[in-house]
């Protein structure tokens, strides 16, 4: 915001502990448009329609479901400058309850036609994403979770959008992983060399729409299978995205996609309760892909 | 005796002429809303908004948004009578490898600043256009043709909070107050004062009849001058100008027939 003038921050009433210091360098250009997040996506839209860049402000799915069709009719049809971030992805509000759960985003985000998707993993896919998508000059959705304890970065990692990162080289098994989940994907990986002997490449995987799709070809082009991961619903996320690949390039492998199941996960806990419950732990889903192995 | 018309009242009868025509041609409704709103939109593109037709992008003319997008017919006709493009174009409404929707479409000809369709967003999108020009070109006004059964959506209220909260006195919500909405009359759904409730939101109320084009062009222009958002509330009729339909919820899904379409252009 301090190189780019012309960006203005909109808030739904929230950014407490986080927004603070956007709000106090950037007392002309950040408005918190209050309670009311269809009205602030249409302001969006109208501020776009002047000129600025905005990026807009709520937990995921109040942002998402709530504004829904302000985002699809106001600036994706019109094909505005508007960023729309979204906090707490998955179960990250965990007992807050279901109202603040976001398991659908990033289906219902991707399905509109001009809309980018991003779900970044830790703080380097954030800023990379966030660079990425201010970039762009068209609709953009960011869903961040909380930032896991390890920075997976490298060196050598060079931003692209709709790629994925090798945060473990392996040669056996493609576990594409996206969001902040990625930390159990190290876990998963751990277990299955320790139990089988056999190597994981764990791809982080920041892009939900577009992905490149040549880049994932060559990626699982020598893999005995391939494994996705997410908490997302199993419809409409990653999973959905790369089956889809899977049925129009032919690619011939063993696709097996972790993800929440199609149901409502009532039960009062933790975010890692939450994801046991969904059979997302790391020991269910190593299980699951060293039955699946034992099939090939 | 007959009244006699005044230029912009002989325009208005002109786009009329041509929602008539266009329902005809597409056998498609939603005419009753873009009957009622013709005097307005007139008075507006002819008498009050700075625009040049010539330079639809111009940076400091005034902005219209359509808010009640199924009034569109209305929009299209008049703005091919005020020349942003040829009148042979209505033709293009509504059909096979047409140019126009029944509710418009930014980009899809010149002078249509804002896509619309879903009620209650326009108002919004208005309030966000109004936001930047209040700061960038004070003297731009922002006008946004609301439909009386359309405050039924709580974003409206949400944009007129916010209007009032940051003073966008740039901003003017047009209130077209026909009595009807989709499946009956507006204060028999909703017992709404509408002329209070937006006091109560810190708006300027003005009132006029929305046919009336001296009355109108006096407080679209005192609409202008205000020290804070305002709202025009216009009295219309529903189906306006097509006897048998005024005044009647028929006239939001009525098809101009074959003898409707005639007697029209017999007057």
């Amino acid at each position: 915001m301090k190189k780019n003038k012309n960006i203005i921050f909109l808030t739904g009433d929230l950014g407490f502990n986080a927004l603070e210091s956007i709000r106090t360098n950037f007392p002309d250009r950040f408005i918190n448009v209050g309670v009311a997040e269809a009205n602030m996506i249409g302001i969006a839209a109208g501020l776009a329609l002047t000129g600025k860049k905005v990026i807009t402000y709520s937990i995921a799915p109040f942002i998402t479901l709530r504004a829904y069709e302000q985002i699809r009719n106001d600036i994706c049809y019109q094909n505005l400058d508007v960023k729309v971030v979204g906090t707490g992805g998955g179960f990250n509000y965990s007992t807050h309850g279901l109202s603040h759960h976001s398991i659908e985003d990033l289906a219902i985000m991707s399905v509109m036609p001009n809309m980018e998707v991003f779900s970044p993993s830790y703080s380097w896919e954030a800023k990379e994403s966030i660079r990425a998508m201010i970039k762009s000059k068209g609709p953009a959705y960011i869903r961040l979770g909380k930032n896991p304890a390890l920075d997976y970065s490298k060196p050598d990692f060079k931003f692209v959008v709709g790629q994925g990162y090798i945060i473990k080289p392996g040669k056996d098994i493609l576990l594409m992983i996206t969001g902040n989940i990625l930390d159990y994907g190290v876990t998963i990986a751990n277990i299955i060399k320790e139990e089988v002997g056999l190597n994981i490449c764990l791809v982080s995987m920041p892009s939900i729409k577009p992905i490149d799709e040549e880049w994932f070809l060559k990626v699982a082009k020598n893999m005995k299978m391939v494994a996705t991961m997410e908490e997302h619903s199993l419809h409409g996320g990653l999973a959905s995205k790369i089956s889809m690949i899977f049925s129009q390039s032919g690619l011939n492998k063993k696709f097996l996609p972790f993800g929440i199941p199609d149901r409502f996960i009532k039960d009062v806990g933790n975010r890692d309760f939450l994801l046991k419950k969904s059979g997302l732990d790391p020991e269910t889903v190593s299980k699951k892909i060293i039955q699946c192995l034992k099939n090939i | 005796m007959k009244k006699r018309l005044n230029d912009t009242e002989k325009t208005s009868c002109r786009i009329r002429s041509h929602v008539v025509d266009m329902s005809y041609r597409s056998k498609t409704a939603e005419i009753g809303s873009a009957l009622c709103i013709s005097d307005i939109l007139t008075v507006l593109y002819f008498n009050i908004l700075n625009i040049n037709p010539k330079k639809p992008k111009d940076e400091k003319r005034d902005y219209f948004v359509l808010s009640k997008g199924h009034g569109a017919a209305a929009l299209y006709a008049t703005l091919a009578e005020r020349g942003f493009f040829p009148t042979n174009k209505l033709e293009k409404y509504r059909v096979n490898d047409g140019i126009f929707h029944g509710h418009p479409s930014r980009g899809s000809a010149p002078g249509i600043e804002v896509s619309t369709g879903s009620l209650g967003h326009g108002l919004s999108i208005g309030t966000g256009i109004a936001l930047t020009l209040k700061k960038e070109n004070p003297k731009v006004r922002v006008f946004v043709l609301v439909g009386d059964g359309e405050c039924n959506e709580g974003s409206i209220w949400e944009a007129t909070m916010f209007a009032s909260t940051h003073k966008l006195n740039n901003l003017v919500a047009v209130i077209d107050d026909n009595g009807f909405q989709g499946f009956g009359k507006t204060r028999e759904i909703h017992k709404m004062n509408l002329e209070q409730k937006f006091k109560s939101f810190g708006w300027k109320v003005l009132k006029t009849d929305g046919h009336n084009h001296s009355q109108l062009k006096k407080t679209l222009t005192e609409a202008r001058n205000q020290s804070k958002p305002t709202v025009v509330i216009a009295k219309t009729i529903a189906g306006k100008g097509i006897p048998h339909i005024e005044h009647t919820l028929l006239a939001h899904y009525y098809v101009v027939d074959e003898k409707t379409h005639k007697n029209h252009y017999a007057k």
